[in-house]
């Protein structure tokens, strides 16, 4: 098999997802090559080489590729396709643009979101909100994935796998890029992180999620998440939301403070290691699916967890 | 120009719902399950009536692909403001890129503009039919978007991405789909459910559109995914770290002061 991986990338840094869906990749077995596209994005294109188990890299530079425009990317990778037997992504807000335009392009069906291979064409999908493992077999001749990343382990690093530039493909641009509004933080990536931190609705304020919950991801280098009900009331950014239209996590440890447990939420989270949900009602979804299940206020228990870790 | 506004939507099992499989392996068991329109698809919706009330658009068409029971969330799109609906009937499970093909042989028929979509239905979380349908038009995209505003035939879309609001300029014709936070979605009024029942409602047969739409996914197995093992409920927050301590899952760190 050739299996062509699309890697993610943020400010200028490879994405730790990629690394994982190498080792779905590998796990589909062949020969695996990395397309980075992004402008400047020399540094990215290293990175990606030093993923274990990479043949090479192809490294499309050119300013018409920054910002990640889904259309000409979808171009880029269509032209690539016919050497390729699989072509990936993680299941990145970019690559759900990017992957389906290039299936249908491809006039084949993209598998969303793998978290298992079972075979070379045999994949193992969540549907209904992760309540139900789908096993299908794709039986188009390329087959199109997105792959959830928090179901892989990273590859490691192996030896520089050689860089090759590739031209950009010319054609209009059917979008163009305004402005980016990024919450910049130096806290570990969600999709990777080992221990996420998320707070609910209880939170109450933007004040208080920053005064009880990032003090508490300081203390454990853990990454930030939310539940949807504190996206929407802006305590936090739309990028840590945890649940089936958000992030899908799966960390060693999961804490959820004042977040009931929604289905949707759940979907996001479920295959923690290990879950720890802080909640003054003990009757709370969340409270029942824990491993350790604290009842109690989070506006005291917080700060008095923060203080003694 | 005039300005015709494509939204398709699916019937699909209500979000809150917890799905059971049934025993005999054959997926989901939805024969009584409270059904509704993909909520997804009931903002798309919103905001495409938003725009023609606004002026922006002259003609809301809502699309279902699905059985005859689909009717009734067309009618439900006609409550909440679309002007026609269309049906196209199949009791088969259709793919996504079969989807997308019948919605791009729509989209030509009607000579529309602009479909506007939900970004993922949450009974298959597929995640793909409006940048299939993108792709086959060759028009621009934008996903999940939380804002959109039109002008001079170009959508200014903010769309939520995992590195935040990232805002794009999509000229007319485009796809773009809709997430959470691009509106709040009305209740249909009593009034405008009367009016529903006036609105144009056409059935066409699948056959009718010359489309192969046979599945390119053979779905080996469906099962539960593994229970997760009763937990432990703490005592106090000394409990808890001493147990994550216990587990490897915090530094050891200070002592408790
Ligand atoms: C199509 C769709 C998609 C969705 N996608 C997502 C998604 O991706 N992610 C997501 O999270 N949700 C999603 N939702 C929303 C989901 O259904 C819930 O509404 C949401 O998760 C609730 O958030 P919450 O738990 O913070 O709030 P609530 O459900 O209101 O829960 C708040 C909890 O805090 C507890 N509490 C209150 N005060 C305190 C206190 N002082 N100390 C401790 N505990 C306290 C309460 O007992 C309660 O359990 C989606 C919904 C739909 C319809
Ligand atoms: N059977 C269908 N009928 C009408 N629209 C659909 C259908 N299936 C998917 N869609 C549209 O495609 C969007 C994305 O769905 P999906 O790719 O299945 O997650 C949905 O929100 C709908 O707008």
């Amino acid at each position: 098999m050739t299996i062509l991986v699309l890697a993610d990338h943020h400010d200028g840094m490879l994405a730790g997802t990629v690394s994982r869906v190498v080792t779905a990749a590998r796990e589909i077995g062949g020969t695996i090559d990395i397309l980075v596209a992004g402008h400047d994005c020399g540094a990215i294109a290293a990175a990606a080489a030093e993923i274990a188990g990479v043949n090479r890299v192809f490294c499309a530079d050119d300013p018409r590729y920054e910002h990640g425009p889904a259309e000409r990317i979808a171009d880029l990778l269509v032209s690539l396709a016919p050497g390729y037997d699989v072509l990936m992504a993680p299941a990145s807000s970019a690559a759900k643009a990017i992957m389906p335009r290039v299936a249908a392009m491809l006039d084949v069906m993209q598998v969303s979101e793998i978290v298992a291979v079972r075979g070379p064409d045999r994949f193992d999908r969540r549907i209904y909100a992760g309540n139900a493992i789908l096993t299908v077999e794709a039986q188009d001749s390329c087959k199109v994935l997105t792959v959830r990343a928090s179901a892989f382990a990273d590859a490691g690093r192996g030896a520089a796998a050689p860089i090759e530039p590739i031209a950009p493909i010319e054609g209009p641009a059917l979008s163009s890029f305004v402005s980016l509004e990024a919450s910049r933080s130096d806290r570990p990536d969600l999709a990777t992180a080992r221990v996420v931190v998320s707070g609910g609705r209880a939170l109450r304020s933007k004040e208080s999620f920053a005064e009880l919950i990032l003090p508490l991801a300081d203390r454990l280098e853990a990454a930030v998440g939310a539940s949807r009900a504190a996206v929407d009331a802006s305590f936090v950014g739309n990028d840590v939301q945890v649940g089936q239209t958000g992030r899908i996590v799966a960390p060693d440890l999961y804490i959820a403070c004042g977040i009931s447990g929604a289905i949707q939420h759940l979907a996001g989270m479920k295959d923690s290691r290990v879950i720890v949900a802080i909640n003054t009602d003990a009757q709370a979804p969340i409270m029942r699916l824990a491993d350790f299940a604290l009842v109690a206020d989070i506006f005291e228990a917080l700060p008095e967890l923060t203080r003694k870790l | 120009m005039s300005l015709k506004i494509i939204v398709p939507v699916k019937r699909v099992v209500e979000a809150s719902v917890r799905i059971r499989l049934r025993s005999d392996g054959g997926g989901p068991d939805i024969a009584n399950a409270k059904m509704a329109m993909n909520p997804f698809d009931e903002i798309a919706l919103e905001e495409a009536v938003r725009l023609r009330e606004q002026g922006l658009a002259d003609e809301v068409l809502a699309v279902s692909i699905g059985p005859q029971a689909a009717q009734e969330t067309l009618r439900t799109a006609l409550a909440l403001g679309a002007d026609r609906a269309v049906l196209v009937e199949t009791g088969a499970a259709i793919e996504p890129l079969a989807i997308a093909r019948i919605l791009a042989a729509i989209v030509a028929e009607e000579g529309a503009h602009l479909v506007l979509m939900g970004k993922l239905s949450i009974d298959e979380d597929n995640n793909q039919t409006g940048p299939m349908l993108a792709g086959l038009l060759g028009w621009g995209q934008a996903n999940c978007a939380s804002n959109i505003a039109l002008s001079q035939n170009t959508a200014r879309v903010t769309c939520e991405t995992d590195a935040g609001l990232e805002t794009r300029d999509v000229p007319l014709p485009a796809v773009i789909t809709a997430d959470l936070r691009l509106n709040e979605p009305r209740y249909p009024s009593l009034p405008n459910i009367m009016k529903a029942k006036k609105k144009p409602l056409e059935t066409r047969p699948l056959d009718a559109f010359g489309i192969d739409t046979s599945p390119r996914l053979r779905r080996m197995e469906i099962r539960e995914p593994p229970e997760r093992q009763a937990g432990l409920v703490v005592e106090s927050v000394d409990d808890l770290i001493a147990r994550l301590r216990e587990a490897d899952l915090i530094p050891s760190g200070r002592a408790v002061q």
